[in-house]
């Protein structure tokens, strides 16, 4: 089976602050991690590997430095890493990230399944699984739980608002995961020592023939004009004394306010 | 693609077996907001095997028109056939502007079909307004709600959003509201290779925490299961029901049914009562629209007391029952 998982790397915290000058996010002291659900897309594909032998390529876009995630995902089992990295894919929104991941995938040929994490930390968004989907013209299967092949079919249960959905679909499919998937393994001394020693392969925009107005800012429908921190609202009415007297402040304002 | 032959707001009439979500309801309400500044119609599309009385339930919450395809293979949520069908609609009549719940089956569809589309969408927002241009500015939280952007989408149609549910309040519902309903008849290919096997439904006691009107909230402060007795017991008293944090469902107290948060449930009650939460972003997120927030915790600098309108520094083993008592109290 030939496994492909995206991942993408992050800042280790999402308690991030906006730098008054710049206006930007401050990104001092920001260290880069794998998205923690992507984690559980890693340990998924390894799990499959171990029950269905195959072969299991990670895919990242971004920086050179973005190499450390990819480095991780060879000692947490991956066989081989790809970088997707040149100026030209800087400013992706998930359309252009979607559509370059798509390509690489592409050239990497014949692909039985693509994990991703169900989002990542940071934008948030849960896009890049269903476009990369649609534009390989795979199905998906998004928010997996539990994820099983069996004769060219994949049979998964999807977390939903409220109850587990099980789903069957013939390969090959696009699945993003999520925390209840599994737990993630760690990666041991001797793994890491040789993730170390193997080679990333680098593609850049020409290496996968993507269409110039398809990457990059220039692919990118959307723009982000403005970030800010969300606003406090400090109307706090902080009741002071005795818990009796507390509570009966307090279930007094309940009752005249109605809310009680 | 020109730019001024797009038009009208659209917003996707999520339902299942017949039932439409509550977040349809809420889209309909904001569309209408919009429709202030805009002037577009408001329309809602309804794809389904098939619609029954749900057109009118639209037209009845602020739709001025309902475009529905009824077909047998759009009886169970398959994104595939559902992205395709969008897809279809929206090059026939053009729509400025499409929303979508930020549910398991928006958060699904309407990344798939701005693919297709090749257009621009904007994740989880909280609001939604139109600017001088007549462009759309959504706000969505990134960073786990430590940060919000205001995201545009110039120069592609449509502009599509998926906005969280209990983000908008909806509108009254109205007696036989008028309105157009067109039928659009397409044919709708089936999708043999992927198949919904069975759904099955959490096992909920009580009401769901997104329809409570009352809420009491217990967080990572609560360290012995034990008290949880009494905070289920202040729970009943104020007539509400049972939430909690991300933390008391990790240590496996409570499943992720009763979650509030970013990775759980988005709640809008009357009145919410936070025990020992210190009010992590994540969590704020999750039911900083709340109408009355009481907030009680022990460190007086928790960030929790930042978006309460009551606050009690305290430890809650004396607060809580005391807040029994009091209630028993009024109640004879």
């Amino acid at each position: 089976m030939k496994i492909v998982v995206c991942i993408k790397q992050v800042p280790d915290t999402v308690d991030v602050k906006i730098d008054p000058v710049t206006k930007n996010l401050d990104r001092t002291n920001i260290v880069g991690v794998i998205n923690p659900f992507d984690k559980n897309a890693i340990e998924e594909a390894v799990r499959l590997k171990e029950k269905h032998g195959g072969e299991i390529t990670v895919v990242s876009m971004g920086p050179p430095q973005t190499n450390e995630s990819l480095r991780e995902a060879l000692a947490l089992g991956c066989d081989n890493a790809i970088l997707l990295s040149a100026r030209e894919l800087g400013g992706a929104d998930t359309l252009a990230t979607g559509y370059t991941l798509s390509r690489a995938i592409e050239k990497i040929g014949a692909v039985d399944i693509v994990l991703f994490g169900s989002h990542a930390v940071d934008a948030d968004t849960g896009q890049t699984g269903p476009i990369v989907a649609e534009n390989l013209g795979y199905r998906q299967i998004t928010f997996v739980s539990k994820v099983e092949v069996e004769d060219g079919y994949v049979f998964a249960s999807r977390t939903l608002e409220n109850g587990v959905q099980k789903v069957k679909a013939k390969l090959p499919v696009v699945l993003t995961a999520t925390k209840e998937l599994n737990k993630p393994r760690y990666a041991t001394p001797i793994k890491i020592m040789k993730a170390a020693k193997k080679e990333i392969t680098v593609w850049n925009h020409l290496d996968l023939e993507c269409d110039m107005d398809r990457i990059g800012l220039k692919g990118s429908p959307t723009a982000v004009t403005e970030i800010f921190e969300p606003k406090r609202d400090n109307k706090i009415n902080m009741l002071k004394g005795s818990p009796e007297e507390i509570a009966k402040a307090l279930v007094n304002k309940l009752l005249a306010d109605k809310l009680l | 693609m020109e730019l001024k032959d797009y038009k009208g707001i659209w917003i996707f009439a999520e339902q299942t077996n017949g039932v439409l979500s509550g977040v349809a309801f809420e889209l309909l309400s904001k569309a209408k907001e919009l429709k202030k500044t805009s002037g577009e119609d408001v329309v809602a599309i309804l794809l389904a095997d098939q619609a029954g009385d749900m057109p009118q339930k639209l037209l009845n919450r602020g739709a001025e028109k309902v475009i529905i395809v009824e077909s047998p293979e759009l009886k169970d949520y398959k994104t595939i056939p559902y992205a395709e069908a969008l897809y279809e609609l929206v090059g026939k009549y053009k729509p400025s502007i499409m929303l979508f719940g930020a549910t398991s089956m928006g958060k699904d569809l309407a990344p798939r079909a701005m693919a297709k589309l090749r257009t621009g969408l904007t994740a989880d927002c909280l609001d939604l307004d139109i600017d001088e241009n007549g462009i759309l500015v959504q706000t969505k939280p990134s960073y786990g709600g430590n940060i919000m952007c205001k995201i545009i989408c110039p120069n592609h149609r449509p502009q599509m959003a998926t906005v969280r549910p209990r983000t908008f309040d909806p509108l009254e519902e109205v007696e036989n509201a008028s309105g157009e309903i067109i039928r659009e008849a397409m044919k709708i290919e089936a999708e043999p290779d992927f198949e919904v096997i069975e759904t099955i439904p959490d096992v909920k006691e009580g009401v769901d925490i997104q329809d409570a009107a009352v809420i009491v909230s217990a967080g990572r402060g609560v360290t012995n299961k034990d008290d949880m007795k009494m905070i289920e017991e202040l729970a009943k008293a104020v007539g509400g029901v049972l939430a909690v944090t991300r933390p008391l469902v990790d240590v496996e107290w409570y499943g992720h049914d009763i979650q509030i948060g970013a990775s759980g449930k988005t709640v809008k009650p009357n009145l919410i009562i936070n025990v020992g939460i210190s009010g992590a972003i994540q969590y704020n997120v999750g039911m900083q629209k709340s109408k009355c927030i009481v907030s009680i915790n022990k460190n007086a600098n928790a960030d929790i007391f930042g978006i309460s309108h009551y606050g009690i520094v305290g430890d809650y083993k004396d607060i809580v029952p005391a807040l029994i008592e009091e209630i028993k109290k009024e109640q004879h």
